[in-house]
C-alpha cells in the first residue's frame, strides 16, 4: 500500500521490541464481540492511483461546471477569477500540511500570514479587530448572534428579511436550543431593503439587529441610521457581508458604525466548491474583543526581542475554558484564509477597486439588457454586481430549462423560498469579473425565447 | 582551450577561527526574515491586471454608498507576492517536512492525490445552488463517501454537512436532544463528560444548553464505568465518551457503558476523533454508540492546513436517524437528489434543521473518498494496525525512560502517553518540546489530556517508516535524559528555530491583533 512505509519485517522486528505476538495483541482491550476478523464486508479493496483518478474523474464529469456555460449564481457563493499563483502558494507543504500553530517558534509562517490576514479582513469590513477565521459566513453569523447575547445580556435578536435564507435557518435552528428569540421574516420584491421595519422593532430586549449588505436581493442602503437606532437602545448592529469584493465600492459596515461585521470570504482566492469548505470573516469593535468566538493571532516577541506572532486571548477558548468558553470551535479555515489573503495581498487596493469597478459596470450593463425583455422588471434600485428580476412566469422552471440549454441563469427565490408565491417570479442574477458581453448575450436572448 | 583568468579555483573550507557572525540582514543562509506586507506593499502596486482601459458603468447604481475612503490595504506584484509567501512557509514546520507527533490531531501524510482530484473542475468549479440534474457528480461523491462512512462505522446514517470536528460534536448533541424532547423527555439537562475528554466536549454540551459534569478517570486511564453508572438518572441526557479516549487507550467497557446509558434513558455520543486507531478493525455501532463525528482531516487525510478546514460528518444510530440535520443526499432511482428544507416536510420532518448554509465541505468530501478509494477496505484495516503498531513501539522504546502512566494498563491504541514525572526540578514538558524541535521534530501534545501531570501525547500515524520513529526514539531520549539532568540549555531552547521562544503573557496584557501604521515622525516626536 503506497500510503504505508512500513515493511513485514519492519513489523515482525517492531512487534518484538513490543513484546506481542501478533498484532491483535495490541487490540485486547476490544471486546471480542466488537472485533473484526477482517477488512469490513461488502466494500471494494485497495486501488491504484491510476484507477481510483479514473473513478473520481468519471464523477467530475457528470457535473456541469461554471467555467463551461454563462455562469449568473450568486446569493451567498460567487465565481471570480482566483490567480494561479494563489493555489501554487497554498499548496506548499509547510502551508498545507501544517497543524494550528501551536509551536510558535516553528510555525511563524502560518502565524504572521494570519496576522496579515486578521488586518486585512479588519480594514476591509471596517472594524478595529478581526479574527483568524471561522468555518463559513453562516456560523459566523449565528456566533456573532450569541456574542450579541453575551454582551448586551439580551435575548432578542431582529433579522433583516434580506438575511440569507441559509443564515436565517441556521441562527433559526441554534435558537431552538439556546432559547434566543429571533424575529424574522421574508423578503418582499421591492426595491428597499427593510430598514424602517427593523428600527421600528428595536426595543429593551433587542441584543442586535442583523443585516446582510449586499443583501439577498443585492440591494444596498446606508447602515447609519439603523447603527444609530440600535445604539440608542443599546443593542448592537451585526452586518453579514457574503460578498466582499463588494467593499471595493462601497462604504464597509464598519465605517457605518456597525459593531460586529461578519462575512463569507469565498469571493476571494477560494473558489466554489459547490458550498465548501469557505471562509468565515469575524471583525468587531476594540472594545469587544474579549467576547469574540475563535482563534487570535497577536505580535509579541521572542526571548531575543524579535518580533514574532502567538495564537493569544486564548483564555476565550475551549481548550482552556472548557464548558466557559465562548464558543465550542476549535479548527477554523486556515488553508482558505491563506487563499483569501494571498488573492488580497495581489489584488492590493487598486486592484480591488478595480475588481470592484469591473464587477458593478457589467452588472450595471446586464441589468439594462436583460429588464428589456418584455415582462422582464428589474427589482433594484440599488445594486452592487447582484440584483433581482422579476418574471412574468415562476424562475425555478425557466431556470431548469436553461440549464438544459447550458446556462446557468442565476438562483430562483423558489429554490430559496420554497413555497412561497409571492417571491417564485424572483431570479437573482450575479454578474462579476468572469462574465463576458457575450454571456449576458445568451442568455438575453434565450431569457427572450422562453419567455416568449 | 581558454584558460580561466579571473582567479577562481575549486575551494576547500577553512577552519572557523572568528566565530559566527551576525549577517546585516537578520537572514541566514536559507533561512530569510520577512516583513510584513504593510510594510512592503503599498496602495497603488497590484499583481492582478485588468483589461487595458476597465469598464466603468455608465450609471452607478451604488448612489451614495460609493466609497470615498481608502481601504488601507497593501498589494504586491507577483514576483513579490510568491516570495513572500514561500518565505513565510519557509518558517513553518509541516508533515511533509518531518515527523509530526501531535496527539490526538493525528498529523499523517495528505496524499497529493487528493489535491488533484479536489481540484477536478467538475468538483471545484460547481455551484452549491446549480440545479440539481446538473451536480449530479457531485451528489454521487456525498453519496458514495456517505455509504462508506455508515458501512465503516456499522451505524444507520450519517449527517454531512457539520463544518469540522466540534461543529460535528454539536450536530450530534442537538440530535440527542431533539430526540429526548421528541419522546418528551426534554428535561434532562445533564450531560456527563469524562475528565480526559478534549475540550471541545463539555464548551459543546454548555453552547447546546446543557450542564456538563465531569466524569473521574480510573488509576488506568479509563472512564471509571462505576462512577458513570452511579451518576446515571433521570436528569441525564446523555454521555460524550472519546472511544479510543485521550490516554491513548481503548475504552473497554464501551458496551456495558452505552447499555446503561440507554436503561437510564439517555443516549451515548462518541468523540471519533481518535477514529483512526480503529477503522476497519472495530465497527463503533457494534459498541452502542448513538452518534459519533469523524474528523476527515484526522482519519481520511484532508490536510490540516495551518488550523483547517476540517470537515466532520456524524454518523447515527437508528435511533437518531430521524433527528439529523438537513440537508442530506438521497438516492431516488436513478437520481441522486438533496433533501433540503423543502422536501424535508414529508419524510424528515423530525430534522432538528440545518446547521450550515448549503451542504458541507464539499472539498473535503473528495479528498476523503480519493484517499478511502485508494485503501480500500483492507487498506483501511492495515492503517489502524499500523498507526496502533507505531504507537506501541514509541511507548515501550521509551517507558525507561520517561514515565508513561498508563504503561502497565496493557497496549495502548494509536497515541503513547508520558508524563513529566522523573525531569529535574524546574524542568517540565514544555523544556522536552522545545528540546525536541532543535532536535527537528514538531513537539508532541503537551499537558494533554490533564489527567496526567505534564502530559506528554506522542501520537505516530502509520505514515511513519521505521527509521522515522528510531530517529525520534534516539532524539526523545536524548532530550528526556538532559531535562533528567537539568541541563540549562534545555530551558531557552529551541537554539535554531527561526525564533526563540515567544512571549505569550505580552501578547495577551498588551493585545496587539492588526496591524497599526507607524505614527508619523513628526507625531511621534511630539
Amino acid at each position: 500500500m503506497r500510503y504505508l512505509p512500513l515493511t513485514q519485517p519492519d513489523r515482525e522486528a517492531m512487534l518484538a521490541v513490543i513484546g506481542a505476538a501478533t498484532i491483535d495483541d495490541l487490540f485486547v482491550d476490544v471486546p471480542e464481540a466488537a472485533r473484526l476478523d477482517g477488512p469490513v464486508r461488502d466494500l471494494p479493496m485497495h486501488a491504484s492511483e491510476m484507477a481510483v483518478e479514473r473513478h473520481m474523474s468519471a464523477l467530475a464529469k457528470k457535473n456541469l461546471t461554471a467555467g463551461e456555460a454563462p455562469f449568473f449564481l450568486g446569493c451567498g457563493a460567487y465565481k471570480h477569477h482566483v490567480p494561479a499563483s494563489v493555489d501554487h502558494l497554498i499548496q506548499r507543504g509547510e502551508f498545507l500540511t501544517a497543524y494550528t500553530p501551536y509551536q510558535p517558534e516553528i510555525a511563524q509562517g502560518t502565524l504572521q500570514m494570519l496576522f496579515e490576514f486578521q488586518t486585512q479582513v479588519a480594514r476591509l469590513l471596517g472594524t478595529d479587530v478581526a479574527n483568524a477565521s471561522m468555518y463559513d459566513g453562516s456560523t459566523a453569523c449565528w456566533e456573532a448572534i450569541v456574542m450579541a447575547r453575551r454582551i448586551t445580556k439580551r435575548g432578542k435578536a431582529i433579522l433583516s428579511a434580506g438575511l440569507h435564507p441559509h443564515y436565517v435557518s441556521v441562527s433559526n435552528t441554534m435558537a431552538k436550543f439556546t432559547g434566543d428569540v429571533l424575529d424574522t421574516t421574508d423578503p418582499r420584491l421591492v426595491p428597499e431593503m427593510d430598514l424602517d421595519r427593523l428600527i421600528a422593532k428595536i426595543d429593551d430586549d433587542t441584543s442586535c439587529v442583523v443585516v446582510q449588505y449586499p443583501d439577498i436581493l443585492g440591494r444596498i442602503a446606508d447602515l447609519r441610521p439603523l447603527a444609530d437606532a440600535c445604539h440608542a437602545k443599546k443593542a448592537l448592529l451585526i452586518a453579514v457581508v457574503t460578498e466582499p469584493v463588494a467593499l471595493g465600492a462601497i462604504t464597509s459596515p464598519g465605517e457605518m458604525d456597525a459593531d460586529i461585521v461578519v462575512g463569507e470570504g469565498q469571493s476571494l482566492g477560494v473558489g466554489l466548491q459547490f458550498g465548501g469548505p469557505y471562509v468565515g470573516l469575524f471583525g468587531c469593535k476594540d472594545k469587544y474583543v474579549r467576547q469574540m468566538p475563535g482563534r487570535l493571532c497577536g505580535e509579541t516577541v521572542d526571548a531575543d526581542g524579535r518580533r514574532g506572532f502567538v495564537l493569544t486571548l486564548s483564555t476565550r477558548e475551549q481548550h482552556i475554558r472548557r464548558e466557559k468558553a465562548t464558543s465550542n470551535i476549535c479548527t477554523n479555515s486556515g488553508l482558505c484564509a491563506l487563499a483569501f489573503s494571498i488573492h488580497m495581498t495581489l489584488l492590493g487596493e487598486a486592484g480591488l477597486r478595480q475588481l470592484a469597478e469591473v464587477n458593478h459596470a457589467g452588472a450595471v450593463a446586464a441589468a439594462e439588457r436583460l429588464s428589456q425583455i418584455r415582462g422582464v422588471e428589474l427589482i433594484n434600485d440599488s445594486f452592487f454586481n447582484e440584483f433581482t428580476l422579476k418574471l412574468p412566469v415562476e424562475a425555478r422552471p425557466v431556470v431548469r430549462t436553461l440549464a438544459d440549454r447550458g446556462i446557468l441563469a442565476g438562483v430562483s427565490l423558489g429554490r430559496l423560498y420554497p413555497g412561497k408565491d409571492d417571491l417564485a417570479n424572483g431570479l437573482v442574477v450575479a454578474v462579476t469579473e468572469t462574465t463576458t458581453a457575450e454571456d449576458v448575450e445568451t442568455l438575453a436572448s434565450a431569457l427572450q425565447e422562453i419567455l416568449a | 582551450m581558454s584558460i580561466n583568468q579571473s582567479g577562481w579555483r575549486p575551494t576547500a573550507p577553512e577552519a572557523n577561527t572568528g566565530g559566527v557572525p551576525a549577517s546585516v540582514t537578520g537572514n541566514k543562509a536559507l533561512m530569510l526574515e520577512e516583513a510584513l506586507i504593510f510594510e512592503i506593499g503599498d496602495s497603488h502596486t497590484t499583481g492582478v491586471d485588468f483589461a487595458a482601459a476597465p469598464a466603468r458603468a455608465t450609471t452607478s447604481k451604488l448612489g451614495v454608498l460609493a466609497r470615498k475612503a481608502p481601504i488601507g490595504l497593501p498589494g504586491l506584484s507577483e514576483p513579490e507576492t510568491v516570495r513572500h509567501y514561500t518565505r513565510l512557509s519557509r518558517q513553518n514546520y509541516g508533515i511533509d517536512l518531518g515527523f509530526f507527533p501531535l496527539g490526538s490531531c493525528t498529523m499523517k501524510h495528505n496524499p497529493r492525490l487528493n489535491e488533484k482530484m479536489a481540484r477536478l473542475p467538475g468538483f471545484s468549479d460547481v455551484h452549491p445552488l446549480q440545479p440539481v440534474d446538473t451536480v449530479q457528480g457531485a451528489l454521487e461523491v456525498i453519496h458514495q463517501l456517505a455509504h462508506w462512512l455508515v458501512t465503516l462505522t456499522g451505524m444507520t446514517s450519517v449527517a454531512m454537512s457539520p463544518k469540522a470536528g466540534a461543529h460535528g460534536e454539536l450536530c450530534g448533541i442537538l440530535a440527542i436532544r431533539a430526540a429526548l424532547e421528541a419522546k418528551g423527555e426534554g428535561h434532562r439537562k445533564v450531560i456527563l463528560v469524562p475528565e480526559s475528554a478534549h475540550g471541545t466536549n463539555p464548551a459543546t454540551a454548555a453552547f447546546a444548553g446543557y450542564g456538563v459534569e465531569d466524569i473521574p478517570a480510573t488509576a488506568e486511564g479509563r472512564v471509571d464505568t462505576e462512577a458513570l453508572k452511579a451518576r446515571l438518572g433521570p436528569d441525564v441526557a446523555g454521555v460524550m465518551i472519546t472511544n479510543p479516549n485521550t490516554c491513548g487507550l481503548f475504552e473497554r467497557d464501551m458496551r456495558e457503558i452505552s447499555d446503561a446509558v440507554h436503561a437510564a434513558g439517555g443516549f451515548v455520543y462518541c468523540d471519533g476523533a481518535n477514529f483512526n486507531a480503529i477503522v476497519g478493525r472495530v465497527r463503533p455501532g457494534d459498541l452502542g454508540i448513538d452518534a459519533m463525528h469523524i474528523n476527515l482531516h484526522k482519519t481520511f487525510s484532508t490536510p490540516h492546513g495551518g488550523g483547517g478546514p476540517g470537515s466532520g460528518p456524524v454518523v447515527f444510530s437508528a435511533a437518531l436517524t430521524p433527528y439529523a440535520p438537513l440537508p442530506f443526499v438521497e438516492k431516488q432511482g436513478e437520481q441522486f437528489v438533496l433533501v433540503e428544507e423543502e422536501t424535508a416536510g414529508e419524510h424528515h420532518a423530525g430534522s432538528f434543521g440545518r446547521m450550515v448554509a448549503f451542504h458541507g465541505q464539499m472539498g473535503m468530501f473528495t479528498r476523503a473518498l480519493t484517499y478511502i478509494l485508494s485503501h480500500g477496505a483492507d487498506g483501511l484495516r492495515q492503517v489502524s494496525e499500523d498507526a496502533v503498531l507505531n504507537a506501541n513501539y514509541i511507548l515501550r522504546s521509551l517507558d525507561d525512560t520517561l514515565d508513561a502512566p498508563f504503561g502497565p494498563s496493557g497496549p495502548c491504541m494509536h497515541e503513547a502517553l508520558f508524563s513529566d514525572s522523573g525531569l529535574a526540578e524546574g524542568f517540565s514538558t514544555i523544556d522536552v518540546a522545545k528540546g525536541l524541535i532543535d532536535e527537528g521534530f514538531h513537539p508532541m501534545t503537551m499537558y494533554f489530556p490533564l489527567v496526567v501531570h505534564g502530559a506528554m501525547l506522542v501520537e505516530p500515524t502509520e505514515t511513519e517508516s521505521k527509521a522515522a520513529l528510531d530517529q525520534f526514539i534516539a532524539a526523545l531520549r536524548s532530550v528526556a535524559e538532559r531535562a533528567k539532568a537539568g541541563d540549562p540549555s534545555l530551558k531557552t531552547a529551541p537554539h535554531f528555530a527561526p525564533r526563540a521562544r515567544l512571549d505569550e503573557t505580552l501578547a495577551a496584557r498588551k493585545p496587539v491583533l492588526v496591524w497599526k501604521d507607524p505614527a508619523p515622525l513628526a507625531q511621534a516626536a511630539e
